[in-house]
């Protein structure tokens, strides 16, 4: 399940971290059109973004992300080669995760 | 201009591919909790309700130091790209409103020691609004806004 795209480079000292994930981000208020029924919210809540044991970011999301969310970041700190690892969880207990080195 | 960014991010991506497949077989479980996420912040029906929630205040200065990038007019209220910059110092939280959605609040970001004052995400506007960036260092929040208008809203159907 490869849901999370991460791509971190470094440049004077700080690294940008760019994030694409693939998920629906429904906000429970559409309804599907053939059925007429509301499609239940399935969003993400949180993604938290770790450089060796540092937290460097933690995102709280709402449903009003837009589907397939975009993210991106800046931090100091790091150095080209290391590792940084992403990890999302859902309204459904759903979860995924990655890591990308700095380049 | 978004979808040629878009094609190289994408390029970029397929590089650590690999990396990414080791990982997601299992070499690394996710040791995620939600205790930071706040339930009343996110179902608060407005802003002041929602930062009350979110840091225990609403009392906020307006500040010229954030700088929010957005469009002026969004075709599509479903995906509207938002930026926020920041020069003040010691910034632990950026979080981003849009003031006429049912729940104003989209989302907030916990930043760790050494980030920098920035963040990019993408956005869904119900209507034309207020996009609020709020601003927490130290003990103080700090607000700037920016009217972005929606032609087509994005939070229903």
């Amino acid at each position: 399940m490869a849901s999370i795209k991460m791509r971190a480079k470094i440049s004077d000292g700080v690294t940008t971290v760019k994030v694409l994930i693939s998920h629906p981000m429904d906000t429970g208020l559409q309804k599907d059109k053939k059925t007429g029924k509301k499609i239940p919210a399935h969003f993400i809540q949180e993604v938290v973004c770790k450089h060796k044991d540092t937290t460097v970011m933690t995102a709280n999301w709402g449903a009003a992300i837009s589907k397939n969310p975009y993210l991106s970041f800046k931090f100091a700190g790091a150095a080209a080669g290391d590792m940084l690892s992403i990890s999302w969880v859902d309204n459904k207990g759903e979860k995924d995760s990655t890591e990308a080195a700095i380049k | 201009m978004i979808s040629i960014k878009r094609r190289i991010f994408l390029k970029g991506s397929l590089a650590t591919g690999a990396v990414g497949i080791a990982v997601s077989t299992g070499l690394l479980t996710p040791g995620v909790s939600l205790a930071a996420w706040s339930k009343a912040a996110f179902e608060a029906t407005d802003v002041n309700g929602g930062a009350a929630a979110l840091y225990g205040s609403s009392s906020m200065d307006k500040s010229d130091k954030i700088k929010i990038k957005a469009p002026d007019i969004a075709e599509n209220g479903a995906v509207v790209p938002v930026s926020v910059t920041t020069s003040i110092d010691g910034v632990s939280s950026i979080s981003i409103f849009a003031d006429k959605n049912a729940t104003p609040l989209t989302a907030d970001f916990q930043l760790g020691p050494g980030a920098e004052g920035y963040v990019s995400t993408r956005i869904k506007m119900g209507k034309t609004a207020n996009v609020i960036a709020v601003v927490k260092a130290g003990d103080k929040l700090y607000s700037s806004s920016k009217e972005v208008k929606v032609t087509i809203g994005g939070c229903g159907g």
